[in-house]
């Protein structure tokens, strides 16, 4: 049973959220010019590491929001959470596009 | 030593002292024309079949803690081939076949029950898809039956027909072929035939890192030393990412927790097979009695064998809600697996960017059943570099080109 | 036959004034109230309680608690039956039944024991060796074996009583009130910080009531009761007793099961809640959970009547029981010796078997006091005796003590006492994620790296000296709530306790055979079933060499006890086997929960009527009272049909079907999910989520839509109304109406935060009426006056505001049916009040309520999708013949999938119409579809997904996902059945008003 911090509403526990997986996934704007390969990567491909994970969540019986969550997947300890846009604390800024 | 009831009473004159190791524990060699990655039932079964069909001999099986110890020793053991797709069908009911002749194929006595498996629907739409999914078995050649609640009842008499429960029962598919195993013994099994064809089996020895060179593969670091092979196939249910992480590439897959538990043992109450996809539980008995139940996959993406309670919370008023003379039984131990799901909820048993380096991997929660399939399918894959006809459906590339087997509704377990 | 007496005249915490009556095995006893079941027995002379699992040998009580392996009870009948109760933890209340279990046709006559003399054959792992002959007989072999298996029964009925959960968050959790767990509840509660205190026990005091020890030179006990009321008078402390911490979780997380009726007689739980879990959020834990003592492993050590020391020392202190009359206590250490004085005090005949050699003076000379005559440096070689034990063979030990010297010596007992040293309960450090470390000097596994905020402290800490773990608890219990923001005012002492110095334990796991040769297939490890050294060592032989291969092999720690006692023993002997230490040979995993749990109580309130809620309509007062039929959709109750007297479905359904055509339907349409999208940005978001456009559609009208994943599947549709520039009310499907909000707040939140867009669910703020057929305008006419019903003035696909039966109501003008239709939407509240408006001015042109069913059929006679049930997450919209639906000039959810190689192949599965050969055959849905019928298996190309028979064509209609469908318009198909075949001819999936004019009429 995690304890989840919500940036909006603080500590709550596992069951009020849902996790939505991998964060940092962009969505290719001209998709049209992709190869099948290339959309399948975004579609389908996955980093899914043992150690430290972004991953998106949402306050579903709370708040609603979606947040991200830094957590470590073998020891499920919360490294850090943020904010949708926000980036990740302990990477340094990229000036990328993010969500 | 051969096993039968005369080796047991020529044994127990000696008390014992004569039985051989099942397998050897040698050390692993410089080279193999073929290394498998992973010391579960699906690698063990796919060394066995390398050397017992594909003559190839000259292979290790390498695995970083204990032979079974993955999810082969952690599923609820239900084997049945009662899959929607033909493609799924027809791999599951091979598994299923190779199966009903393991014990003596292996001289080992896997235990195979065939108790019926039975998929229970709660609502109409879950009574179309039934029906879809038995026809689509019965015209490939697999058994499957819709059953009435009146004919579950008799089946299962401790099963809550009433209608007046919130979701009632309209209605099973039964496979009667389908049942259990005991899943210890068909990795153990493989083993032990495996290493009398010379397969190296090597325990406590942890795959590091995959050499390749010119996309071409070379060997595998290892705890305990580099080892070369001509070709690499890895079968790490729970890891199958970070493996593809070393050789280069990413998956399609999320690593989730899946969770089962098991209550003391009571005297024989529960005969078949009972699973629900609507209310997520799935529950049979063990010889020992031992009710062994399982529930769907935890949300989130893990690698630390265990899941979260809330799951057998949900698990246990569900099946409160099935079977109500269950209430006042106990929860013995409850544990989890780490299960690689696929997002069509079918295995990807295929060739990869790397040549000769082969990934049998994403079997969600379902790997177990097909454990023999598997190593059938996946043996001939390594040994003539192309897929049997059997996992031609089954390779990555089906993530690029769309043709998906999407088996979620089969799976009987929420993804 | 007389009982024997073994109740001392004095002592013990039992309430001698209370006598409470109880059956074992149909035969009727009485005890003390404080008694459990296990002391009450003892007390009354019965030792022989039940069966082992394996050879059904008989078995006695060994411990007095928790970690029991052998005395499992049935308690209770019928619905309240429960299996395998550890008799030593059943506290007994009046009218309470126990049986043995795991016998037949009685535990002292049990034809199950022939297992044991077949024994030789029957070696750990024997049936992965054989029952493979011949080829399929495995399952009659299974047939005996499981009969055989299994301990206590299933009740009959389901389980009358209630169970329920109770959240818990605390700045401390202490886990355990011995004197450890007391001093650190009651070093943190001084501080004011908020502590739970649980505790497995009836009362608080741990291990020590068992003994005779003393604190502040008064008996523990007083102290005991000094601590616990101090910490009753603080206001944020909280001790739950009959509470067992099962699981430690994530995050500081853990469960704990309280029993709060079980002690009590069954006329007195009535109604109220029989087994609590605690969900417990603590800041901090501090484990105090002790330790177990260890057996030895010596020949026929599981005989009735062998039991640990530290248990029959609590036999006697706690419970004024003597375990026998005449005691040989066998110990390799000093925690033997106080209960060997105590047995002797109490009036036992003891002898002392220790294998060390170097004692010190103090214990000799208690010994001697006492006239215990000891035997150091010796061994049990055999236990004697079969359903009692009747006297030991003892000898002198070699040096290295891997035989003996001279002759053997029996000696008369019927109790013997051993200790093999001591566990610590690291069952909830472990499952913290806690690593562990083995001293080697004690042969113990104590907490090592910790991994959550915690403390283990005392026996579970492997601290043995009383001492030494005051002082433990008293400082965790400081940093405990230090750690939380609490500060202890003031310094506090601890109090006195005598410290005796110990001579070491001489570890020692087996107690070699009389015999150099002889196997140790009667030396147990674990009791409950059956695994002896024999057979780990028979495991390792055989290279099942990894401490797990060992546990499933040999089955040993599997039991109910989970290998409390046993785990180490066998974990050490496979090590000495190997000839490798111990912690290299590693531990196993120690898995939740750590006593067995009720599922009940784990389901909590989750059954019955709350195991989800039911969701229903403002007008499903009016369907109940109608007699209509319900269908479950998602949580929703809705009508299905609306069977008249004797009706069948079928009836029924063509009914209310030729009604809707040909007069006026009426269907509630209220579950469909209604969102409400606004902001400037809502027509852009809607372009994206939607295969089609939304900005040009004008204010005042509707417009049908689809959705698709990302991977091009459709996945939802609906019809959606512009209310406004920036407005719009989105229709989804019943079933997915809260996917899709949560579908679209996902896409808003996470990947187009720059929108401005609002989506709020509003499915429960209004309800709807749908009225459908040729009277359906006329009927509405009658019922508003500010609505003009006009063709030209309101047409198809355009919704007005204004009122029906004086309700303010939203009408639309869509339809699902096919048929000139209007959905009345009012809010909620008037649902009902809509409803009898419109039935009752319908009644003079038949207003006929239609059910789900007559839905279904309606709109598949005009060849409209069900998403869900024409679809199945594999087909796009292409696949549907919805072309004219997706937009080839924007880019939404899921566009790019659809030009994949896959996706744009020609023979995909495409939705047909099938019209069977005879008119009155329905196909079956799911019902797959072939070219011709064959050998199996059959080439199949596509199945029926939806099938009726249709009053209004007179004939039955099907939809179906067909491969190349499209192109085969025409062709005969067969869709094979159980004992039949039909055969149908592909149409186009539509079968009823093709160009649509009645909609728009």
């Amino acid at each position: 049973m995690l304890l989840i911090e919500c940036p909006w509403c603080g500590f709550r526990e596992e069951s009020e959220f849902r996790c939505g997986g991998e964060a940092h996934i962009v969505r290719p704007l001209d998709s049209e010019s992709l190869s099948d390969a290339e959309w399948a990567d975004y579609l389908f491909m996955r980093t899914n590491p043992k150690g430290r994970h972004r991953e998106r969540w949402v306050h579903e019986h709370g708040c609603r929001r979606w947040f991200n969550v830094e957590r470590d997947t073998v020891t499920h300890e919360i490294l850090a959470v943020y904010r949708m846009g926000e980036h990740p604390p302990a990477e340094p800024a990229t000036g990328g596009r993010r969500r | 030593m051969r096993y039968s009831i005369l080796s047991l009473a020529r044994n127990a004159l000696t008390r014992h002292e004569h039985w051989p190791a099942a397998w050897r524990s040698p050390e692993p060699k410089q080279s193999y024309d073929v290394i498998i990655v992973g010391g579960g039932g699906h690698g063990l079964a796919t060394a066995y079949y390398l050397a017992a069909r594909h003559g190839v001999r000259n292979v290790a099986v390498l695995e970083k803690g204990w032979l079974g110890g993955g999810n082969t020793g952690r599923n609820t053991t239900i084997i049945r081939s009662n899959y929607l797709w033909d493609e799924s069908a027809h791999l599951y009911e091979h598994s299923l076949k190779l199966y009903e002749g393991l014990s003596r194929e292996l001289n080992f006595n896997i235990m195979l029950s065939q108790r019926g498996v039975l998929n229970l629907a709660h609502n109409l739409h879950d009574m179309r898809e039934l029906a879809r999914r038995v026809s689509a078995n019965r015209l490939n050649g697999i058994d499957s039956e819709v059953l009435t609640p009146a004919r579950i009842k008799a089946m299962v008499p401790i099963l809550n027909t009433s209608p007046k429960v919130r979701y009632p029962v309209l209605g099973a598919s039964l496979q009667r072929r389908g049942g259990v195993a005991r899943h210890d013994a068909v990795a153990w099994g493989f083993a032990r035939g495996a290493d009398a064809r010379g397969v190296d089996i090597i325990q406590n020895c942890e795959v590091t890192g995959i050499r390749q060179r010119d996309g071409v593969v070379e060997g595998v670091e290892t705890s305990r030393g580099y080892i070369q092979a001509r070709k690499v196939g890895v079968v790490v249910a729970g890891h199958a990412s970070v493996l593809a992480a070393m050789a280069g590439f990413r998956l399609p897959i999320d690593s989730h927790p899946l969770q089962a538990l098991v209550s003391e043992p009571i005297k024989p109450i529960h005969h078949s097979v009972v699973m629900s996809n609507a209310v997520h539980v799935y529950v049979s008995q063990s010889d020992k009695g031992e009710l062994v139940i399982g529930a769907g996959i935890d949300g989130y993406n893990s690698y630390a064998q265990h899941g979260s309670f809330p799951v057998i919370e949900d698990q246990m008023g569900a099946l409160v809600e099935l079977f109500p003379i269950f209430s006042r039984l106990k929860m013995l131990r409850h544990w989890a697996g780490i299960v690689d799901t696929c997002p069509d909820a079918s295995p990807i048993i295929s060739k990869t960017p790397v040549k000769h380096l082969y990934f049998n991997c994403g079997w969600g929660t379902g790997g177990f059943k097909a454990t023999p399939g598997s190593g059938w399918v996946f043996a001939h894959t390594i040994a003539h570099d192309a897929p049997h006809a059997l996992n031609a459906a089954f390779t990555l590339d089906r993530f690029t080109s769309g043709a998906l087997v999407d088996e979620h509704g089969a799976a009987a377990v929420a993804h | 036959m007389t009982r024997a007496d073994f109740r001392l005249s004095v002592g013990g915490r039992i309430d001698r004034d209370r006598l409470v009556g109880f059956s074992f095995d149909g035969e009727r006893y009485s005890g003390f109230a404080g008694d459990t079941l296990a002391s009450a027995l003892l007390a009354n002379g019965v030792r022989l309680v039940g069966r082992s699992f394996k050879y059904h040998r008989p078995r006695g009580v060994v411990t007095d608690g928790v970690e029991e392996p052998n005395a499992l009870v049935q308690l209770g009948a019928g619905a309240i039956g429960e299996p395998n109760a550890r008799a030593t933890q059943v506290e007994i209340h009046d009218g309470l039944t126990a049986a043995s279990q795991n016998r037949w046709p009685n535990v002292r006559f049990d034809v199950g024991a022939v297992n044991g003399h077949l024994s030789a054959l029957l070696p750990a792992g024997f049936y992965y060796k054989t029952f493979m002959w011949p080829g399929k007989w495995w399952m009659k072999y299974e047939y005996f074996i499981r009969r055989a298996a299994g301990l206590g029964r299933a009740p009959t009925g389901p389980d009358p009583e209630i169970y329920d959960k109770s959240w818990a968050h605390c700045d401390v959790l202490v886990v355990g009130a011995g004197p450890t767990g007391l001093t650190a509840a009651h070093a943190a509660g001084r501080t004011g910080a908020r502590v739970l205190v649980v505790d497995e026990r009836p009362e608080p005091g741990g291990h020590l009531l068992g003994t005779r020890r003393t604190i502040n030179d008064a008996p523990a006990g007083e102290w005991v009761s000094a601590m616990v009321s101090e910490l009753a008078d603080m206001d944020e402390v909280r001790i739950l007793s009959r509470a067992t911490a099962l699981g430690y979780y994530d995050h500081n997380s853990l469960t704990v099961l309280e029993r709060r009726t079980d002690h009590l007689p069954y006329g007195e739980r009535g109604g109220r809640v029989r087994q609590r879990l605690w969900k417990v959020r603590a800041k901090q834990v501090v484990l105090a959970t002790g330790a177990h003592e260890r057996p030895l492993v010596f020949r026929n050590n599981d005989r009735p009547g062998v039991m640990l020391a530290s248990a029959a020392q609590s036999y006697v202190n706690r419970y004024a029981v003597r375990p026998g009359t005449a005691a040989v206590v066998f110990t390799n250490n000093d925690s033997a010796y106080d209960p060997a004085l105590d047995l002797a005090d109490a009036g036992l005949r003891v002898t002392v078997v220790d294998v060390r050699t170097e004692l010190s003076d103090l214990r000799r000379a208690q010994l001697r006091r006492r006239g215990i005559e000891l035997l150091a440096g010796h061994a049990i070689i055999s236990v004697r005796g079969a359903k009692a034990v009747t006297g030991v063979s003892v000898a002198s030990l070699t040096a290295a003590a891997t035989g003996y010297t001279g002759t053997s010596r029996r000696i008369r007992c019927d109790l013997v006492c051993m200790s093999g040293g001591w566990n610590p309960a690291i069952h909830l450090f472990s499952q913290s994620g806690g690593r562990l470390a083995f001293d080697e000097a004690r042969g113990v596994f104590v907490p090592g790296e910790v991994r959550q905020a915690q403390f283990s402290v005392g026996g579970c800490n492997g601290t043995g000296v009383l001492a030494f773990a005051l002082s433990e608890g008293r400082e965790a219990g400081k940093s405990a709530a230090a750690a939380c923001g609490f500060r202890m005012r003031g310094g506090t002492a601890l109090p006195r306790v005598d410290v005796v110095e110990e001579v070491p334990i001489r570890l020692f796991w087996t107690v070699p055979p009389r015999h150099p040769d002889r196997r140790l297939d009667k030396h147990f490890v674990d009791f409950q079933n059956d695994v002896t050294a024999a057979d780990i060592a028979l495991a390792a032989r055989e290279g099942y060499r990894s401490v797990e291969h060992l546990k499933r092999y040999t089955t040993t720690g599997m039991g109910t006890d989970q290998g409390k006692t046993s785990n180490v023993n066998a974990l050490a002997i496979l090590s000495e086997t190997l000839g490798a230490d111990i912690a290299a040979t590693g531990t196993t995993t120690f898995r939740p929960p750590y006593t067995p749990v009720t599922f009940g109580a784990l389901a909590g309130r989750d059954v019955g009527e709350l195991s989800d809620p039911v969701r229903t309509t403002p007008m499903h007062r009016w369907h109940v009272q109608q007699g209509a039929t319900f269908e479950d959709v998602g949580q929703w109750k809705r009508p299905w049909y609306y069977p008249r007297d004797g009706e069948s479905m079928r009836e029924a359904v063509d009914r209310e079907c030729l009604a809707a055509r040909n007069a006026v339907g009426i269907l509630d349409a209220s579950t469909l999910g209604k969102i409400d999208v606004q902001g400037p940005d809502a027509a852009e978001f809607l372009d994206r989520i939607y295969t089609n456009g939304w900005k040009r559609l004008e204010v005042g009208r509707c417009r049908y839509g689809l959705m698709c994943t990302e991977d091009g599947m459709v996945f939802d549709d609906g019809v959606t109304l512009r209310l406004g520039d920036h407005h719009y009310l989105v229709h989804t499907t019943s079933g997915n109406a809260a996917r899709v909000l949560g579908w679209m707040e996902e896409w808003l939140q996470t990947e187009w935060p720059e929108l401005r867009v609002y989506c709020t669910s509003v499915t429960e703020q209004t309800a709807t009426a749908s009225i459908s057929g040729p009277f359906a305008r006329r009927l509405l006419a009658a019922l508003t006056t500010d609505i003009d019903l006009d063709r030209d003035a309101f047409p198809f696909m355009h919704w007005r505001d204004g009122h029906v039966a004086g309700l303010p109501a939203r009408v639309a003008r869509v339809s699902f049916t096919g048929e000139s239709s209007f959905e009345v939407s009012v809010p909620a509240g008037y649902g009902l009040s809509l409803w009898t408006a419109l039935m009752h001015a319908g009644q003079r042109y038949g207003i006929t309520p239609y059910g789900t069913e007559a839905m279904h059929v309606l709109r598949a006679e005009r060849g409209f999708i069900i998403a869900g049930q024409d679809t199945d997450g594999t087909v796009t919209p292409i696949d549907l013949g919805m072309e004219w639906i997706v937009s080839r000039r924007k880019d939404f959810i899921g566009r790019r999938s659809l030009d994949r190689a896959d996706t744009v192949r020609d023979d995909r599965k495409q939705l047909v119409g099938l019209l069977t050969e005879r008119s009155e055959d329905v196909l079956p849905e799911g019902g797959q579809i072939v070219e011709r019928v064959t050998a199996l298996p059959m080439r199949m190309i596509g199945h029926v997904t939806s099938s009726y028979y249709s009053a209004n064509l007179g004939h039955s209609i099907a939809l179906a996902l067909v491969r190349g469908g499209r192109s085969r318009h025409g062709e005969q198909v067969m869709v094979p059945l159980e004992r039949s075949v039909m055969s149908a001819r592909i149409t186009e999936p539509g079968f009823f008003d093709p160009e649509g004019a009645r909609a728009h009429d």
